[in-house]
């Protein structure tokens, strides 16, 4: 299996405090992976430094099969090269319909005179219909994305990550405020997703992640405390210590 | 908005049709401007005296400059308080040729009468005296290098305002100053220029500007009358093909984009969207825009001077967008309209004072009291502004369910189908 994402020795500090320490990361082309850690292991601060919203103090991360460096790439960049993110609290774009929030998502070009030209074809509608079945919003298409539920608005947002076809997506606790039913939708979604692309789960919840049944990598302290089957990592003794024995 | 079906196959529709409010805005527009011709003393019966079709033209212009408020800010979010800086810009390029050609042909004139030709340079000079001699110069300053040529000046209506945007955008949207700094930028830029204009060695007459713009060179025979018409059509004209201009942007992924920079603009970057060159894009557009909203608007004053780029015009403008509702084209169209309007109808003393027995209010004095008061207003209480009525009146006869069901179980009409 192919390496994706390979992130080596990175340090970052927010006035003096270290927030992520001499991390490691890999993760394959095909992989799905849940980060778990206590709070303020630096699990979002990874993230954000993969996509570029946080710069690091050392390190490198090499991305793809050229090994590109995202350490001077921006935001937008690394989104057009195949990097998508999730954030923490659901954003869509309210004032806007589902259909336009994933029409916007679309991998198409992204400069703004093509954007300008750009009218969507009928197998770009498809596509759309299509995401929509598989997100579970298909008859709520032409409503405004603001009047979706709390559950429903996470899942268009892992819906416009698929339209955007990423190579790696980076999903930051994708199952808050769920309920059970709209837990195990996820799980599958995201279980689908990862057949074909790199998955990066972050996530409070051990029954969320037990239940994604990959391989987890627990971070403590900003560095990466211990990774493997979720079996191996909770009969680990410094992750008790650290995080489930709380 | 997105009225577009999502049924494979579909046609596209025709832009009037998936907007009914550009038809309709477009044939109030027509009939406004055909009825106002007819009304006029150039073409019609004479109702409506010369200078108030001037005033109805330069607001056409004022709602042309209005649109491309509302495309920044109402769309894109960007609250530039400098946009009257490119309108002036647009009539002070304009400007430059009206005056330098119309001087001219005076000074051609009264040399004719000398003995000897008069040489090319003798004429310069005596042009360069003529304009010049009230800042006390008498040679042309570099920047009316291409004041002779009309061509390279209404190039410069577009190319000037367009180039400052675009310089001026590339470094602040670069370093991603946005909200409220963003609008303290703009503000000093607008500030910077007007005061430069300002000064006598500006090479643009200082606190004098330009003035005669209202006489076109070498038309001296046609009647105020029929020029003011012509400049009438020509911003009405400009108006309806700027509203036609903003809706097509606004109408497809262009609009979905910017209206979620406007929303979330970290989030549209995690999209893949650049959105910097977005911004600048929008920026330098409705610099553009203005700029020819400025170019029709002061040949109809007569005059530009700097303190028609001081900030506080800039500020108007964001008010009039507010006040008429940002966010819908036509809102802006409205609200510049009505407000400026309104503005002329009480500074031009024809409001009647009201007397408290103590006090009199004096409408010219008191009216930017009353616009502070409901600009405030509107901001707390109706943030739609007077465009939002519209939504008032459309939902009493059609309650927008936002395409949901129309009953109770799963297979219910909905209310697309209901529609049909």
């Amino acid at each position: 299996m192919s390496t994706l994402l390979e992130v080596s020795g990175v340090s970052v500090s927010f006035d003096g405090f270290k927030a992520i320490n001499n991390l490691s990361f890999q993760i394959g082309a095909q992989e799905l992976r849940a980060v778990i850690g206590p709070n303020g292991a630096g699990k979002t601060t990874f993230m954000d430094i993969i996509t570029s919203k946080t710069r690091p103090d050392e390190g490198r991360i090499s991305y793809g099969d050229k090994g590109l460096s995202l350490l001077s790439m921006s935001e937008s960049r690394i989104a057009q090269a195949g990097i998508g993110r999730k954030f923490q609290r659901p954003t869509v774009f309210e004032d806007q319909s589902v259909a336009d929030n994933l029409m916007m998502a679309l991998r198409k070009a992204r400069g703004p005179l093509r954007v300008l030209m750009f009218r969507p074809t009928p197998a770009d509608h498809d596509r759309i219909a299509e995401l929509a079945g598989e997100i579970g919003l298909s008859g709520m298409l032409h409503r405004k994305s603001g009047e979706l539920s709390h559950g429903q608005k996470q899942w268009l947002e892992i819906g416009m990550l698929l339209a955007q076809e990423p190579r790696l997506l980076l999903v930051d606790e994708p199952a808050a405020g769920m309920t059970p039913a709209e837990r195990e939708h996820t799980t599958d979604i995201l279980r689908e997703a990862a057949r074909t692309r790199a998955v990066v789960v972050v996530e409070h919840d051990m029954e969320f992640v037990r239940r994604l049944g990959c391989k987890v990598t627990v971070l403590h302290e900003g560095s990466v405390l211990a990774e493997g089957s979720i079996d191996h990592v909770t009969k680990n003794e410094k992750v008790i210590d650290v995080y489930l024995g709380r | 908005m997105s009225e577009t079906s999502l049924t494979s196959g579909q046609t596209r529709t025709p832009l009037a049709l998936r907007f009914p409010s550009v038809l309709v805005f477009l044939a109030m527009l027509a009939l406004f401007t055909l009825g106002v011709t007819i009304l006029s003393e150039g073409f019609g019966i004479g109702v409506i005296s010369t200078s108030f079709v001037k005033t109805l033209g330069k607001t056409l212009c004022l709602c042309l400059v209005a649109l491309a408020m509302d495309l920044v800010w109402g769309y894109c979010g960007i609250l530039s308080l400098g946009h009257m800086a490119f309108f002036g810009l647009g009539g002070y390029a304009i400007g430059m040729w009206l005056m330098y050609e119309r001087t001219r042909l005076i000074v051609v004139d009264s040399l004719a009468a000398s003995e000897l030709p008069p040489t090319a340079q003798e004429i310069s000079d005596g042009i360069a005296t003529q304009i010049f001699g009230v800042v006390g110069a008498s040679e042309f300053p570099p920047v009316w290098a291409f004041a002779h040529s009309l061509p390279i000046q209404l190039a410069f209506v577009v190319l000037i305002p367009g180039l400052l945007a675009f310089v001026f955008g590339w470094l602040a949207f670069r370093s991603r100053v946005t909200g409220v700094y963003l609008s303290i930028l703009t503000q000093a830029m607008t500030l910077a220029l007007s005061l430069y204009l300002f000064q006598n060695d500006s090479g643009l007459r200082g606190n004098n500007g330009l003035s005669g713009l209202q006489n076109l060179p070498g038309l001296d025979a046609v009647p105020q009358a029929t020029v003011s018409l012509w400049f009438f059509w020509g911003s009405a004209f400009a108006l309806g093909a700027g509203y036609l201009l903003c809706a097509w942007i606004v109408s497809g992924k262009f609009g979905s984009v910017i209206r979620a920079i406007r929303d979330d603009e970290a989030r549209v970057r995690f999209l893949g969207y650049p959105v910097e060159a977005f911004k600048l894009f929008i920026f330098t557009l409705t610099a553009v825009i203005a700029g020819i909203a400025g170019a029709l608007y002061y040949p109809q004053a007569g005059i530009i001077n700097p303190t028609e780029i001081a900030p506080i015009a800039s500020i108007y403008l964001a008010v009039w967008v507010a006040i008429g509702g940002r966010g819908r084209l036509y809102g802006a169209v409205i609200g510049a309209a009505f407000v400026s309007l309104l503005s002329t109808w009480f500074t031009g003393g024809q409001a009647p004072d009201i007397n408290l027995g103590f006090y009199t209010i004096q409408w010219v004095n008191w009216w930017t009291v009353l616009l502070g008061l409901s600009f405030v207003a509107v901001t707390l209480f109706a943030p739609k502004g007077i465009g939002g009525l519209v939504d008032i009146i459309a939902d009493r006869t059609s309650p927008n369910r936002h395409g949901a069901d129309l009953g109770p179980d799963p297979g219910a009409l909905r209310e697309k189908e209901a529609d049909k």
